[in-house]
């Protein structure tokens, strides 16, 4: 056992980080004593940004608050602005924000998958769910003219209706991944060297998630069961069929096999969604951008996204812009707090490995 | 690695069957990847369809979008000659652009590769520099899902059958949801402000409007037009011809708008309070003015404010002018004008009324007196119908007919009337007809397309039960044996193309028709009545078809004097030309005398 203690500086830029953010380790021998993270390589100021730019233009910063996953961002905000608005959304947008939503929830999935696997060196994985999330983006292509930055979700609906042919575009996407999962299985839940890694690390005791604010699957991944979209669902969530998976142990492991069997999910709800589609308008019309005015009023509207539970704070002091804008989202919970918290006594390779499995996002930390 | 782990060895080694299949990629740029037929990719613009109005660039939050001048595009009206052109180092690709692009013209293609190792080719100006691109166009500025709001806030208006029972205001003026709902469509192009004769603010008072600050609006509509109610009821609006919106929709109610913030100041006192304008120091010099209509009026309200001395004569009892005399009750209540003036008398503008220059007072008297003259007195003549019967009794000419039902005369012009002409005269002379009891018929020479009348006053024409007689042409007055009108001869006409002009209306031989009717409205014109000015004025005074000839500052070619309105060789027959040259006048004679000091 080595008494040394050495500082060790994990980022801002390293491979086994997805963004820009730093760890301070203190360490010894190759074990973490003491973790500190460092944020603020990547700040934009969107938040502040968006106090500038009128209600609608804010929606091109929305979706950059986090690359893997834009569109939770679009919907939250748009449900915000709604709120305040009194805004009513034509079912069929409902439908159509589920699906995006949920094929969101996939895409986002199947980049972890990439991370997960590839921060424990196994690499081929990743090949293979990034090249099958293309799928996903030309499904987002198709529907929004763009395959990461959607714009396509805001206040009143979404932005154009579903073109021709896309649902079963969709429906055959949904049938390929669901037997690419089975592949993905045999790759990494059933390889030893997963299982070796991801068991029994980077623990979340049960009785301290909630206490440390934990959501999304690091949560239901130490057994409790807490989704937004079942526990206030919103757009079509309450109309669909799906259970919400967990599993104990609240390690990697644990957190993995709960993103494994959302995908299952989410493919589940996308299904039904699109059997269901209902008729009729997309859009309920917001009046020209440019004088458009929201009403003086407040709302705190929560979304479940990839990551969690997320929620975005908006304020409008009856102009046509925000006055202002604030996102409570899952990153700076898991990457700044949580972290530091369970990284002392582990091995420094499992870092990455831990930090990816909790789902940290530092673009969203900084906004 | 315990015996056990075998199957967690193994089954990874599956991933050996994947080999051999086809990859995710494809192998560029031989083969061409399928690009979806709404994919966001370098822009496409129309340049033809473009009008330059700007809202791409200023929806585009990342200054991405310029509007640059090209060669071969010149400004017009309703089109600035500008041109977006796109940094695509900041573009995002987010078509906000497009999707508020008024014209249609603003798409984005499927186009999404350009290498080049020069930073400036990725400044384009679309549509001059990829011209290619037009077969391409995918995220398309369609009228469904454009972010404009095309349909304008209908105007309540009176039930047709009620109108013809009097002249009570037909148009009812927006409420304040309306407006606020009208002024909302408005993208602040500006457009408009170039087309206008005076140039009024009007982005500015439409977004004050929009805000809910009517009074700001007043205040700015004030900066250059002195008559706005009027205008905001009876302009000939020619903001609205191009307006953005107007391109694949319908204009924003400019009009009404500005009626509905001027009829906020209830009466003269709350005018001078909203307006509060800034009135210069009284100078020492005094300008005369020979008319009140709205040319008139306007030069003295802004000479005033600019401290000179005005005096405005006027030959009849009220003032206005055509818009008092000229224009039906029902379009322009008294009340509105006497507001308006009543206003600008508080302002320190003084108006001899029942004046008759050239009778109760010399022009050679104003004209010595003063350091500047405006003369502004219309068109008062009416051309005759030049032919033959045009002496009988019933025969009127329009400025006849509506001077005197708007003096309140009684006018008996009995059952059945003919109107002839196609203007907005010709509508006003129509409907008033209507009003007072008479089946009317009106000619025109041409197509009903074709009237200069505003389509709005012909529409409300054909609602109160106008017949309109296009292609005819009157031919002969029948009298009756007391010389009274017993009838109207006309021929029939057909559409001829000659040249590239417009087409041409020919009488059709042996289409002679007689109609039966009581009175006959000539309502093809009015000219200038110039004998209110003296032989060695008119000597020296340059003409041109009965017309004065002024410079770009409303200047004649006499010292000291300007002339403005109808008579002038500047701008249209309209009261919104008559303002705008009150206002070039104005400035022209404070900086003549100022300029003196």
């Amino acid at each position: 056992m080595i008494e040394k203690e050495t500082t060790l500086y994990l980022g801002p830029q390293h491979p086994g980080i997805t963004g820009n953010m730093m760890i301070k380790l203190k360490v010894k021998g190759d074990v973490v004593t003491q973790a500190e993270t460092h944020v603020g390589y990547l700040h934009r100021a969107f938040e502040k940004l968006i106090e500038g730019r009128n209600w609608l233009q804010s929606f091109t910063l929305l979706c950059r608050f986090c690359v893997p996953e834009p569109d939770p961002m679009e919907l939250t905000y748009a449900r915000a602005v709604e709120q305040i608005e009194g805004r009513e959304v034509p079912p069929r947008a409902k439908y159509i924000r589920t699906i995006v939503a949920e094929l969101a929830r996939i895409q986002s999935f199947l980049l972890w998958y990439g991370g997960q696997s590839g921060s424990s060196g196994l690499y081929t994985l990743g090949q293979w769910s990034v090249g099958d999330r293309n799928y996903i983006l030309d499904l987002f292509e198709d529907l929004t003219g763009a395959r990461i930055y959607h714009m396509y979700m805001w206040p009143g609906g979404v932005r154009r209706d579903l073109p021709e042919g896309w649902v079963d575009k969709a429906y055959k996407t949904m049938d390929y991944l669901e037997k690419r999962l089975e592949d993905y299985n045999k790759l990494l839940f059933d390889n030893a060297i997963f299982q070796k890694r991801a068991q029994g690390v980077g623990i979340i005791p049960k009785d301290k998630a909630i206490e440390w604010g934990v959501v999304g699957a690091p949560l239901r991944g130490t057994g409790i069961k807490h989704d937004v979209r079942i526990d206030e669902p919103y757009e079509a969530y309450a109309d669909l069929d799906f259970v919400v998976p967990t599993y104990e142990g609240g390690d990697v492991w644990a957190r993995a096999l709960v993103r494994r069997d959302e995908i299952k999910q989410s493919i589940s709800i996308i299904r039904q969604a699109l059997d269901k589609m209902p008729g009729g308008s997309y859009y309920n019309r917001i009046p020209n951008p440019m004088k458009w005015t929201v009403p003086a009023g407040e709302a705190w509207v929560k979304t479940e996204s990839v990551r969690g539970e997320i929620g975005f704070y908006v304020v409008s002091d009856g102009s046509n812009k925000p006055r202002r804008v604030h996102l409570k989202g899952a990153a700076y919970t898991h990457g700044v707090s949580v972290l530091e918290k369970i990284l002392p006594g582990q091995n420094i390779a499992d870092v990455s490995f831990i930090l990816n499995s909790l789902g940290v996002c530092p673009p969203e930390i900084e906004r | 690695m315990s015996i056990i782990d075998l199957k967690g060895i193994l089954t990874p080694m599956t991933a050996l069957k994947q080999i051999g299949k086809q990859p995710h990629t494809i192998n560029f740029p031989d083969e061409q990847k399928d690009i979806s037929p709404r994919y966001r990719g370098f822009h496409y613009n129309d340049l033809e369809q473009c009008i330059g109005c700007a809202n791409c660039a200023t929806i585009c939050m990342n200054e991405a979008i310029d509007m640059v001048a090209l060669a071969g595009i010149e400004g017009q009206a309703g089109d600035s000659g500008l041109r977006p052109q796109i940094d695509y180092g900041r573009c995002c690709y987010c078509a906000l652009c497009v999707d508020v692009c008024p014209s249609g013209s603003l798409n984005m293609t499927q186009d999404f590769i350009k290498v080049s190792p020069d930073p400036f080719d990725f400044l384009m100006v679309p549509g001059k520099d990829n011209p290619d691109a037009k077969d391409k166009l995918s995220f398309t500025a369609d009228m469904d899902t454009s972010l404009n709001v095309f349909d304008r806030v209908p105007m309540r208006e009176l039930d047709p059958e009620e109108r013809v029972k009097s002249f009570a205001e037909v148009f009812l003026g927006y409420n304040e949801e309306e407006a606020r709902i009208e002024a909302s469509r408005c993208i602040s192009c500006g457009l408009c402000t170039e087309n206008c004769p005076v140039h009024m603010h009007i982005p500015e008072y439409i977004n004050a409007i929009a805000k809910a600050d009517d009074e700001a609006a007043i205040k700015i509509i004030y900066d250059n037009n002195d008559l706005p109610e009027m205008c905001g009821k009876v302009c000939t609006r020619r903001c609205e011809d191009v307006c953005a919106l107007q391109v694949r929709g319908e204009a924003v109610a400019i009009r009404w708008l500005k009626r509905y913030a001027t009829e906020r100041a209830e009466n003269a006192d709350m005018i001078a309070e909203i307006v509060n304008p800034e009135i210069r120091e009284p100078n020492q010099y005094k300008v005369g003015i020979i008319g009140a209509g709205p040319g008139g009026l306007t030069a003295a309200y802004y000479l005033a404010l600019r401290g000179y001395n005005v005096t405005v004569y006027e030959a009849h009892k009220d003032p206005g002018g055509m818009i008092m005399y000229g224009i039906p009750k029902y379009r322009l209540p008294y009340e509105s004008i006497q507001k308006q003036v009543d206003y600008m008398k508080k302002v320190g503008v003084k108006i001899h009324f029942n004046t008759v220059v050239g009778k109760d007072i010399t022009f050679d008297e104003i004209y010595n007196n003063s350091d500047a003259v405006f003369v502004a007195v219309g068109l008062q003549d009416a051309w005759n119908l030049g032919i033959e019967g045009e002496d009988a009794d019933g025969v009127w000419s329009a400025i006849d007919f509506l001077g005197k039902v708007n003096s309140g005369e009684q006018v008996d012009i009995g059952k059945r009337v003919v109107v002839v002409g196609g203007g907005d005269v010709s509508i006003d002379c129509s409907r008033v007809s209507r009003r007072l009891g008479a089946e009317v018929y009106q000619s025109y020479r041409r197509r009903i397309q074709d009237m200069p009348a505003d389509l709005e006053e012909i529409e409300g024409a054909e609602a109160e039960g106008v017949h309109i007689l296009p292609q005819t042409i009157p031919t002969r007055v029948i009298k009756d044996e007391n010389g009274k009108v017993k009838g109207l001869e006309y021929v029939k006409a057909e559409m001829i193309s000659e040249g590239g002009g417009r087409p041409r209306p020919k009488p059709i031989e042996g289409s002679e028709t007689l109609i039966e009717c009581d009175a006959v409205i000539a309502a093809i014109g009015q000219k200038a009545d110039y004998s209110l000015l003296p032989e060695h004025i008119l000597a020296k005074l340059e003409m041109q078809k009965n017309k004065i000839v002024v410079d770009e500052n409303r200047k004649t070619s006499i010292p000291k004097l300007f002339a403005g309105g109808d008579a002038v060789v500047i701008g249209r027959n309209d009261a919104i030309s008559a303002i705008a040259d009150g206002f070039v006048a104005t400035k022209a004679i404070d900086k003549m005398l100022m300029g003196k000091k």
